[in-house]
């Protein structure tokens, strides 16, 4: 582990904030969309880990842990807006969510 | 008894001008809810007591020379200092008993022509408030006290010319006595905003004549700026009493109800002109070429008036135009520094001229609203009292030995051409020509009222479809009591030293503007100009007989027809309103519609106000474009930004 070096590190966090950025971007399902949030979130949270252990400093800890409980609120609201959309329309479909505004 | 009455004149003056504004509040609100027979208490209870009270204010004001009451400081800015004070002299006294007595009188005969209308009481209400008004212009102390009664007056004037104002040429009659009047009241506040100059503050009557009779400062006799002032105060008079070039409104005014021209466009409002000459004599005679101006202006307009009146057909506008006539010889009185001539003609004027209106309200009456002499004739016989009263009062007009007419007449005649200004450059010619427009004007007074007279009362009925008949009790009334005023006035101001009540009773009113003219009169003149308006008077009742009743009656139709353009001019009123229209109406309304079309329209509600809300919108519609409810594209949108910033930052 100690042998892995930051860069390589740096590249996996962009990779998953930029899949997720995609899957945000793209993706039509409330639910992919979603997951998607997740995978940028964590992409945050390898980059403040992996500066965290290359600088030696443990203040990033704490950062993670809020994004993560922040993460969870915003599951909680993200699905219960998918399941409001989901009674609403019959489905999750964004494209269609679209419809509300006015 | 006379003790008490002294001692409380200042608080009659109150119940004077408080009395018709209760009553005009009591019928102005609650009017509607009460009864015909209430509202006719209140309405005609107010003058009454009004009048009771000024009676008895004169009589506790004899042997003194004025009376002052305050009730509270009005206006305190700075130097200007108004209070709410009335002044009770002479003159006020005179006009106070005049304005409450006619107006009781009126009154009480409106109860009787008004009767049936839909709104009894607002007309009661409004002619409270007009008597309101008035009485507060006689008896303000500061100029700007009388302005403020003066403005009242226009306004009641106004309601009640357009009283009936579902009808439209009422009411725009009503605007344009409003209107035309504020041209002349312009010319009061411009002299008003001078004379405040001048006095450092006090617009006050009696400090005015302190710093006249002082001198110095401005009050230069024969000063320009003295001049200017009077002029522009001018102007404000010939407004209000309808004197050439602003005599227009007069004639329109008679839309409103009978009573009210006898009370508000005959009797009183429109002397106020009269009065507020009178009231700064001291003032006007300082000017000797204003009071040129005014004499020429006011036997220009007695003569004017006189030949319209002799070929109009609506018993209304013959006599309107001779109120207009009468009033330019009481403003030729003014301007020839006969002050109590002219007050003495105003006071007779207002008894004959209140009777012909109401006795031609009374003829209307009877023949259910038709206004044209031509339809009428024989009425005499089915009116006897309406009748009486109104050859009376006619035969005062005319001026006619012995009636109350010629005494008032004749007195401003022979000073048009006795007084003479002290000092002054004021050229000799304007007097004899004064006289001798004034003298063709009585001519024609007397021609036109006896060819009203004939034609309505004399002869057989012409129309076919009214039915005349006496008038009640309520009407004929005030008229008997008129048409005795009407005869008898005249007895208080007889051209005898000794026996001339009324230029010793307002001779201290008048004194300082009296001393700055001379007398170069003599009995003789007098007597031989009374021989000489006897003349002239039974010349013209001679010629309307012969050319309306008697033998020559085919002459006036082919006189007509012989002046041909002239006739149809002077029965065009000289086409003065058609010059009005086309030299300050339609240009103005040209440029109305301009600045309408262009500044409004445009400049203001497109561009200023539409503007900016349609330019957000036009910015807006294209910006919504990025705004479309799309959340993954504003994410798109997001990463594209972030990308590019950091593509920026990033080295």
């Amino acid at each position: 582990m100690s042998g892995v070096p930051l860069s390589w590190w740096l590249v996996l966090a962009t990779a998953l904030f930029g899949i997720g950025a995609l899957g945000v971007v793209t993706r039509r399902n409330a639910l992919v969309v979603l997951m998607s949030l997740e995978l940028m979130l964590n992409g945050v949270n390898v980059a403040f880990l992996a500066f965290a252990r290359a600088r030696g400093d443990s203040l990033a800890h704490a950062a993670v842990f809020i994004v993560m409980a922040v993460a969870a609120a915003e599951v909680a609201v993200g699905l219960a807006l998918a399941i409001a959309l989901f009674r609403h329309g019959g489905n999750v479909d964004l494209d269609r969510a679209r419809r509300m505004k006015g | 008894m006379h003790a008490l009455v002294r001692d409380n004149v200042g608080t009659l003056l109150w119940v004077v001008v408080f009395a018709p504004l209760a009553g005009a509040i009591v019928n102005g609100i609650l009017g509607p809810r009460l009864k015909r027979g209430t509202v006719s208490l209140v309405g005609v209870g107010a003058p009454v007591v009004a009048f009771v009270a000024s009676a008895l204010a004169t009589w506790g004001l004899a042997g003194r020379e004025a009376v002052s009451t305050t009730l509270f400081t009005w206006i305190q800015a700075g130097p200007i200092r108004v209070d709410l004070s009335l002044w009770l002299d002479p003159l006020s006294a005179v006009m106070i008993l005049i304005v409450t007595g006619i107006g009781s009188l009126i009154h009480l005969y409106s109860t009787g022509y008004m009767h049936g209308d839909p709104s009894y009481s607002r007309y009661f209400s409004h002619l409270n408030l007009f008597l309101f008004a008035m009485l507060l212009l006689v008896l303000g102390k500061s100029l700007l006290l009388l302005f403020v009664g003066w403005e009242g007056v226009g306004l009641c004037s106004y309601l009640l010319i357009g009283f009936w104002f579902d009808d439209m040429a009422k009411a725009v009659a009503g605007k344009k006595a409003f209107l035309v009047n504020r041209i002349g009241d312009f010319g009061f506040l411009l002299g008003m905003f001078v004379l405040v100059f001048w006095m450092e503050g006090s617009l006050d009557v009696p400090a005015l004549r302190d710093a006249v009779d002082m001198g110095g400062g401005h009050f230069v006799p024969g000063g320009t700026g003295v001049m200017l002032v009077t002029l522009a105060l001018f102007l404000g008079a010939t407004g209000k009493s309808a004197q050439i070039p602003l005599h227009v409104w007069l004639p329109d005014a008679m839309a409103g109800p009978t009573p009210v021209s006898a009370l508000i466009h005959a009797a009183t409002m429109v002397t106020a002109g009269v009065y507020m000459i009178a009231r700064l004599n001291f003032l006007f005679a300082l000017a000797p070429t204003t009071m040129a101006i005014v004499a020429l202006t006011g036997a220009a307009t007695a003569l004017f008036a006189a030949s319209i009146g002799l070929v109009q057909n609506d018993i209304k506008k013959v006599l309107a135009y001779s109120t207009v006539s009468q009033l330019g010889y009481m403003v030729l009185g003014a301007g020839v520094g006969a002050f109590g001539a002219g007050v003495f003609h105003l006071m007779t004027h207002a008894f004959f001229k209140a009777c012909l209106f109401l006795g031609a309200g009374s003829v209307i009456h009877a023949m259910a609203g038709c206004q044209d002499i031509r339809l009428m004739g024989g009425l005499g016989k089915r009116m006897p009292w309406t009748r009486a009263t109104f050859l009376v009062s006619t035969l005062a007009i005319a001026g006619v030995p012995l009636l109350s007419g010629f005494f008032s007449k004749d007195e401003i005649l022979y000073k048009t051409l006795a007084l003479q200004p002290a000092s002054g450059p004021v050229a000799g010619w304007i007097g004899p020509l004064c006289f001798a427009m004034a003298l063709a004007a009585a001519l024609l007074t007397a021609t036109y009222m006896f060819r009203l007279y004939f034609l309505t009362f004399s002869g057989e009925l012409r129309s076919h479809h009214a039915h005349p008949h006496e008038s009640p009790a309520s009407m004929t009334i005030p008229l008997v009591v008129l048409a005795a005023g009407a005869a008898l006035a005249g007895y208080v101001g007889l051209p005898i030293e000794h026996l001339n009540f009324w230029e010793h009773w307002l001779h201290p009113v008048f004194e300082d503007g009296a001393a700055r003219f001379v007398s170069t009169g003599s009995h003789a003149l007098e007597y031989g100009l009374m021989g000489v308006s006897t003349v002239v008077a039974c010349g013209g009742i001679a010629l309307a007989w012969a050319l309306w009743r008697g033998p020559l009656t085919h002459v006036p139709a082919k006189a007509a027809a012989a002046a041909g353009g002239f006739y149809r001019l002077v029965c065009d009123r000289y086409r003065i309103d058609e010059l009005y229209d086309a030299i300050a109406i339609r240009p103005f309304q040209a440029l109305a519609r301009v600045t309408h079309r262009w500044l409004d329209a445009f400049g203001i509600d497109a561009v200023l106000v539409n503007g900016p809300p349609r330019a957000v919108g036009w910015i807006g519609s294209i910006v919504r474009v990025a705004a479309n409810g799309d959340v993954q594209a504003y994410a798109a949108a997001l990463f594209v930004g972030l990308a590019v910033l950091l593509w920026l930052v990033i080295p």
